[in-house]
């Protein structure tokens, strides 16, 4: 049974404003996100792109304008939505633990929990590494964990915060074979980056922001074929912005 | 020196000895502590989770007064126990004055503030660290607080140890309200407190040599479990 249907999406954003003392970080962004294929936010350090996927995950509020999933407002407690940081802060505990954890917060029974955290684990081959400690992985093996975290809810939308931000060039190349893998399996993806070319590999559409405003939203193709603004063409041409 | 060198000795002949006087002290003392330091942490450890939390009104004030409260005079604590359980106090019908209850009750005042302001501390740490991130997995505040208490609980059994040490090396607190009575309120401290009033400096000093062993085992015994505990997940 296919369950596209149930899909909190599409994701509408009105006249969404954030100031922040006295300087206006989101401007009045307008934009409707559709369930189809991976979605990126890019822009240039500043931008506003981070805000604006934690405003999608509830963990800010606006000041002005609204965002609403499906005509919802967003709560981080929600499971069929879930968030990845750029730099994730593990517990204390086994890589296996900090699964389970997530699962427990969200009521989970346990047979069911077994059966997602192994599930979660294959899919980001951390089975041989359950046992360790999450604190001492390497900045790759973290990564993956951050990603098994989201992932082993089996969440409908997923917001990644650039995650691979940190990564060499290996690990970018995992974490975005397993985001393409999540995507294809029913699971929206949302995320921030500020690079072009990994938005060249994943993104079916981009939004494409400068100082808090939405300079264009178009497919990518578009995008990287035919800029419409002038600033998408200084971005894609490595000019800096003003 | 001399004194010094005595001491020494009278305390490890006090010991090798199993002297039964010195064995029911230093049991009392144990007992009355360690209880006044397991439900001083019952309270402490909730009460300076929820201050380090929570935002409520009379916040503010309650911390200024529990950061004031970790330096109170244990002789005022006695006081103020005495006269709530002395036979005209409102307590007073319970019996408890010159009881170890008694003296338990007043280290539990002692070290609370002590085991909760330094909780609040340690958990508003934590919290900065955690705070985004359990939130954006789903956690509310309930299960927020209880997260991490549970990944501060290394440094949180360090606190209850500040406590712990404070209650076992006071003395004003448990003369006033235990009394110091041979065989039933008599504590280590009160002994020593004793003995040096009746001139058997050499006996006070061996107490004093045999409770700061007592302390030091007792806490590296729980540095080294913790320190065990720590090495596997971090």
């Amino acid at each position: 049974m296919v369950m596209t249907s149930a899909l909190p999406l599409p994701l509408k954003i009105q006249h969404l404003s954030v100031s922040r003392q006295g300087k206006l970080l989101l401007d009045s962004v307008n934009a409707t996100i559709e369930s189809t294929g991976i979605t990126i936010i890019l822009g240039p350090n500043g931008a506003g792109k981070s805000l604006l996927l934690r405003i999608a995950h509830g963990l800010e509020r606006p000041d002005a304008g609204s965002l609403r999933w499906d005509q919802h407002i967003p709560k981080p407690e929600e499971s069929w939505r879930t968030f990845v940081f750029q730099k994730p802060i593990f517990l204390q505990r086994s890589v296996l633990a900090n699964l389970e954890y997530v699962l427990s917060l969200h009521k989970v029974v346990k047979i069911r929990k077994n059966l997602l955290i192994q599930q979660a684990l294959q899919h980001t081959g951390l089975v041989k590494l359950s046992a360790q400690s999450a604190r001492i992985l390497s900045g790759g093996e973290q990564q993956r964990l951050n990603i098994a975290r989201a992932w082993v809810l089996e969440p409908k939308v997923m917001l990644l915060d650039e995650p691979t931000a940190e990564l060499d060039p290996s690990g970018v190349a995992t974490i975005e074979r397993l985001i393409k893998k999540i995507a294809q399996q029913n699971t929206k993806i949302i995320m921030t980056t500020h690079s072009l070319d990994q938005a060249k590999r994943l993104a079916h559409d981009i939004l494409f922001l400068h100082q808090g405003r939405l300079i264009e939203h178009t497919p990518a193709k578009v995008y990287f074929a035919q800029p419409q603004t002038s600033l998408a063409e200084d971005f894609l041409a490595g000019k800096l912005l003003d | 020196m001399n004194d010094f060198s005595q001491a020494f000795l009278k305390a490890i002949q006090l010991i090798l000895n199993l002297d039964p006087n010195l064995i029911e002290i230093v049991a009392l003392s144990l007992r009355v502590s360690l209880t006044a330091v397991l439900i001083a942490s019952l309270i402490g450890l909730p009460l300076g989770a929820a201050l380090a939390l929570y935002k409520f009104f009379g916040r503010g004030l309650l911390v200024a007064i529990l950061n004031t409260f970790m330096g109170l005079p244990p002789v005022v604590v006695g006081l103020v126990v005495y006269l709530i359980l002395s036979r005209s106090g409102p307590l007073g019908a319970l019996g408890l004055l010159f009881t170890p209850t008694a003296m338990v009750i007043a280290q539990v005042c002692l070290i609370t503030p002590i085991i909760a302001a330094l909780t609040r501390q340690t958990i508003l740490d934590a919290n900065n660290e955690f705070h985004a991130q359990l939130r954006a997995l789903g956690a509310k505040s309930l299960s927020m607080m209880n997260t991490l208490l549970w990944e501060t609980r290394y440094s949180l059994v360090t606190n209850v140890f500040a406590g712990f040490g404070r209650a076992i090396a006071e003395v004003g607190a448990v003369l006033i309200v235990g009394g110091n009575i041979n065989h039933n309120t008599r504590v280590m401290t009160t002994s020593i407190a004793l003995e040096t009033s009746k001139g058997n400096i050499e006996l006070a000093l061996a107490l004093g040599m045999i409770l700061i062993t007592l302390s030091l085992i007792v806490t590296s015994a729980v540095m080294s479990a913790r320190h065990a505990a720590y090495n596997v997940y971090s």
